[in-house]
């Protein structure tokens, strides 16, 4: 493989690993508020169909992404009201979201599957493109693509370093002495669910506007139920789930390459990988108990009654 | 979680519930036992045995839904010919999504006993299925796309992709720039082999030094991984792409990458208007108006059938603009070939991947040889999965 | 405004009734839906509800449909009972499969009718030896069984799609990825001839009995129970939290790996890429709707089964698109979670406004 193909490769990586990475950053706003949303898969299809609709009729990626926003938020505060308010069982709800996202989506995606988005834009950051091995790495991706990195960042700071994120995470850690210093702990959750879901939504809308510019039912593909996986391997810290995400992209396109040098291993061991990855990482990463108590949020998965 | 219920009180209330929902149920049905306006009766298969005297109905089982723009559409389009040809003499209907393997055994049952009286199968997975009601509709006449069994009562028919392979192999050998062309392969049976092989002889046929690439999706349709595998692709070096999965994912992330890509089943040149050189088409069209039209005049008979370009099947369209005239010529030139009988694809010498011989020089291959492909041709990179 | 107050006790009535609720909840939206669509509600309910019972065939078919869902629901009932998310029964469906294929294909022309009871007891050790992995991981290094299941599920289909087209395929299959057709002596035996229904409807309902009198009336199945509502609880009374976990990942795998080695068996008669029938996941489902109980899980599989085919023939009859017997499965088990929120609490109006 020479340099060129590395480049590529890199590249490659970046933009698989974006989808994945924008769900989990949301879904650790979830998680580090104490609520678990096993419906990312069900909210990134929804959202999927939702933003390659929007962006069929009006011509507009942009619309197309505030359309999958909006889905995964609508669909997110459902699920909220029920865990949240009428208190039902977390990874039940999470499941049928994910059902029903799955159903859903299928179904209102029939008429699109015929339908073609208007011509993608191609993209470069004036200066960095043209370099070589480095421009063909990063220089071409969508703004998207640096926007997850942003933004990692910046939840990260502001987890950390702010009042807000402080009070999230004690919402996270500790319900009910959060409720007794008056915070509304209750809307902190939804709120955090809604942004969440908002996330989620981004990165289904993102698989149909730029990583597979067609509408396909199922077309996810289980990347909801990675980016879950994720929050775990991150720690639920957003700068690991960049980490995690990029590693997770890489293996997925290191098996196409693999497969193209002739590399003698039959192709459906190659497609395993990713999944085989995922695993390990979750094994050596859990297998600290002491490691995730510390690190988890730890009301995760608790109902919360006032 | 859930609070322990004394079991009796639950059976009871079961059993009553299932009772009474129970007699609703039949009583109901025995009520509406009449058709209702929008529906079709479904009368039970032998009622059907008998040639109605009113229009031919005849059924559809696709294994992809309608909007894939490949394969299923392709087959749409051939039933929406048929209507059109013969107005109303028929009555098709479809079911779409049928999964291969014994679900599909269900739906074509409900398709007989709906009265239809020609049923199309257009997967290999519907073979066994088809076989087993057959076996129980002697009145009923199925046809199977790509399978190889057959029955009084059912009969196969195929296209001869590898020709629209070939077609387009030409035009990528003509066009690539690397050398090195890509095939985005989605399930590694002879079908798929053999129309890389062709594409590939294709390419050769202009350009003796081209090298194709394959991946393997393990999939007929499966937009996402056909994007990951034709970027891959395109990562290691191929300019041109080819394909035998169903969607317009590797034309468009050609097309994203300012590199070449065809059509495969049906025109996707709308897809990517600047990548696309050529579509190589599937045209059931002929084959499903000669069905009908045994059927409707009686005489239909069971065997097999595989077209290709001399029986207007298989057909390559959409040639675009930036493809040099000699290169049209050229393509022009095999399919008229194909036509008249006086050129074959599949003519020796043809050596393996390997450097064996797989084809002496002059010998055609013949139907029994095509149909057991389980070999890369010389060019071709890479290893068939699990190839013994 | 309303509130939202717990009950002292659980409402009865409303645990029997909360899934009809949200069945009747599910209908009507279902019946406004084919009105926007177009379609006649009262005939397209009709191939929904009463088509799929309405013949011997049907029934059948029926039956054929709803013995796997009910085999893997119960094993289901039992893990998340115990609080244990084994989403990733379809992976151990595959691999139930796998095995009873692997066993399957081992009979000759001369081997009597028992070998079908070895090729299940494979299946069903497929599946347990699956679940185990996902037991093992959480065991020894506390990795989550929600999500290990899961990613087993990915691999596992890959590992049947690497057997059917390399190792185990049909020489005489023209090189098509499938495995030789079992002989009969492989094959479930059926109940009745000329009806595709066979002996694992009777071991469904075998099982229906074992499940109710395990998780009712033994002891491990209580343990397991208290494990997953009480864990403090159960770790004082000295119940092991280690055994529970075991118990209900290899219970449910063995299940789940029956339910695939009898559709192999059964109707399949091969392996083929196309084993996974999204089983494992509709399962879920219908334990939920079932209450997680036996009795319940049996009306809910009959459920499910008859959105099932009452989809496929609505399709071919009425043209509605086969994606709504996912809308309708999934919106079924929203409106019975938000049902059921009413069993242990009430609506109240509060005069006052309290703090949240």
């Amino acid at each position: 493989m020479n340099a060129e193909s590395l480049a590529l490769l890199l590249a490659a990586t970046l933009n698989a690993g974006t989808v994945v990475a924008l769900a989990s950053l949301g879904l650790i706003i979830n998680e580090r508020a104490g609520v678990l949303n096993l419906g990312a898969e069900g909210m990134m299809l929804v959202a999927a169909i939702a933003g390659y609709a929007a962006s069929v009729h009006t011509g507009s990626d942009w619309v197309g992404f505030g359309a999958g926003v909006l889905a995964g938020a609508v669909l997110a505060v459902v699920f909220g009201w029920l865990v949240i308010w009428l208190n039902t069982n977390q990874y039940a709800t999470g499941l049928a979201l994910s059902l029903f996202g799955a159903g859903l989506s299928a179904f209102a995606g029939i008429a699109y599957t015929q339908q073609r988005l208007a011509e993608r834009p191609h993209f470069a950051v004036p200066g960095l493109a043209d370099v070589p091995f480095l421009g063909t790495a990063i220089g071409h991706q969508h703004p998207l693509v640096y926007g997850t990195i942003a933004l990692a960042a910046a939840l990260a700071w502001w987890l950390t370093r702010t009042r807000g994120g402080l009070v999230l995470r004690a919402v996270g850690e500790s319900p009910e002495s959060a409720h007794a210093l008056g915070y509304p702990v209750r809307r902190i959750r939804l709120l955090a669910v809604a942004a969440g879901g908002a996330l989620c939504g981004l990165a289904g809308a993102y698989i149909s506007l730029v990583y597979t510019p067609l509408w396909v039912e199922g077309m996810v593909a289980g990347k909801g139920w990675i980016a879950l996986a994720l929050t775990t391997f991150a720690t639920w810290r957003p700068a690991r789930v960049l980490l995690g995400a990029y590693l997770f992209g890489g293996v997925t396109m290191l098996q196409f390459q693999l497969q193209g040098q002739g590399v003698q291993i039959p192709s459906q061991w190659l497609t395993m990988l990713p999944y085989l990855a995922t695993i390990l990482v979750l094994v050596l990463i859990s297998r600290n108990p002491i490691w995730i108590r510390i690190n988890m949020p730890a009301s995760l998965g608790k109902p919360f009654q006032p | 979680m859930f609070s322990p219920l004394s079991k009796r009180s639950v059976l009871k209330f079961a059993g009553w519930a299932a009772l009474a929902a129970g007699a609703a149920l039949v009583g109901c049905g025995k009520k509406e036992a009449a058709p209702d306006a929008a529906a079709v009766p479904s009368e039970p298969a032998s009622a059907a045995a008998v040639a109605p005297a009113g229009p031919l109905k005849i059924a559809f089982a696709y294994v992809g839904p309608v909007g894939d723009a490949g394969w299923t559409f392709a087959h749409n389009a051939g039933r929406l010919a048929v209507e059109k040809e013969f107005g109303d003499k028929v009555v098709t209907s479809i079911v779409e999504k049928v999964p291969e393997g014994p679900e599909a055994e269900r739906v074509i049952r409900d398709l007989v006993g709906q009265g239809n009286t020609l049923v199309f199968g257009t997967t290999f997975g519907y073979m066994e299925p088809m076989l087993k009601v057959a076996a129980d509709s002697p009145a009923v006449k199925f046809e199977h796309a790509t399978g190889y069994k057959t029955a009084p009562n059912m009969r196969t028919y195929d296209s001869r992709t590898y020709e629209g392979a070939y077609m387009a192999g030409v035009i990528a050998g003509a066009m690539t720039k690397t050398g090195t062309v890509g095939v985005v392969g989605s399930i590694p049976i002879p079908e798929v082999i053999r129309n890389i092989n062709s594409f590939t002889m294709g390419a050769q046929s202009v350009n003796p030094k081209v090298k194709t690439k394959v991946v393997w999706v393990n999939a007929w349709f499966d937009p996402p991984k056909e994007t990951e595998g034709a970027q891959s692709l395109l990562n290691q070096g191929a300019d041109v792409l080819f394909q035998n999965t169903d969607s317009a994912a590797v034309l468009q992330t050609a097309e994203k990458a300012g590199k070449y890509a065809f059509g495969w089943d049906s025109d996707m040149s709308a897809f990517g208007p600047k990548a696309h050189l050529a579509s190589a088409v599937i045209n059931w069209a002929p084959y499903y108006i000669k069905a009908t039209k045994d059927v409707l005049e009686g005489t239909w008979s069971t065997g097999g059938v595989w077209w290709g370009v001399k029986e207007g099947a298989i057909d390559i369209v959409a040639i675009s603009d930036k493809v040099p005239a000699e290169v049209k010529a050229k393509v022009e030139a095999v399919k008229a070939g194909l036509k008249d009988g006086s050129f074959a694809v599949w003519k020796g010498p043809i050596l393996k991947q390997d450097g064996k011989e797989a084809l002496a020089k002059d010998v055609v291959a013949d139907d029994k040889f095509l149909s057991g492909i389980d070999f890369y041709v010389k060019g071709v990179e890479g290893a068939i999965p699990s190839a013994k | 405004m309303l509130r939202l107050e717990p009950r002292a006790a659980p409402s009865k009535a409303l645990t029997l009734l909360s899934p009809l609720i949200a069945l009747g909840i599910t209908v009507a939206v279902g019946a406004a839906l084919f009105l926007v669509l177009g379609k006649d509600p009262l005939l397209a309910l009709r191939l929904f509800f009463v088509e799929p019972l309405k013949s011997a065939y049907a029934l059948s078919e029926l039956s054929l449909k709803a013995t796997p869902l009910v085999l893997i629901a119960l094993g289901l009932s039992a893990c998340f009972r115990a609080n244990l998310w084994n989403i990733g029964a379809e992976g151990q469906f595959i691999l139930g499969a796998v095995c009873a294929g692997g066993v399957a294909m081992h009979a000759t022309p001369d081997t009597g009718h028992w070998f079908v009871v070895p090729v299940l007891l494979a299946g069903a050790a497929g599946g347990m030896a699956w679940a185990g992995i996902v037991a093992a991981l959480r065991d020894r290094f506390h990795a989550s069984e929600i999500l290990v299941s899961l990613m087993l599920v990915y691999v596992a289909e890959m590992f049947l799609s690497y057997l059917v087209y390399g190792p185990w395929k049909d020489p005489a299959g023209y090189n098509f990825p499938q495995t030789i057709t079992f002989l009969e002596a492989s094959r479930v035996p059926r109940l009745f001839a000329g009806l595709r229904v066979n002996w694992g409807l009777v071991i469904a309902l075998v099982a229906v009995g074992g499940f109710a009198v395990f998780l009712f009336r033994s002891l491990p199945g209580f343990q397991l129970q208290v494990g997953g509502l009480a864990p403090a609880a159960a770790r004082y009374a000295g119940f092991s939290s280690r055994k529970a976990l075991w118990t209900a990942l290899l219970l449910s795998g063995g299940m789940a790996g029956l339910a695939g080695a009898l559709d192999v068996a059964g109707p399949q008669g091969q392996l083929t890429p196309y084993v996974p029938m999204g089983y494992g996941f509709a399962a879920i489902i219908v334990a939920f709707v079932g209450r997680l109980n036996p009795v319940g899980i049996v009306f809910s599989a009959i459920l499910m089964s008859m959105f099932y085919i009452g989809g496929e023939m609505a399709q071919s009859r009425l043209g509605l698109p086969k994606a709504l017997t996912g809308v309708f499965q999934g919106l079924l088990l929203f409106a019975l979670l938000a049902c059921d929120t009413f069993i242990h609490q009430r609506l109240r109006w509060a005069r006052s406004r309290h703090e949240r």
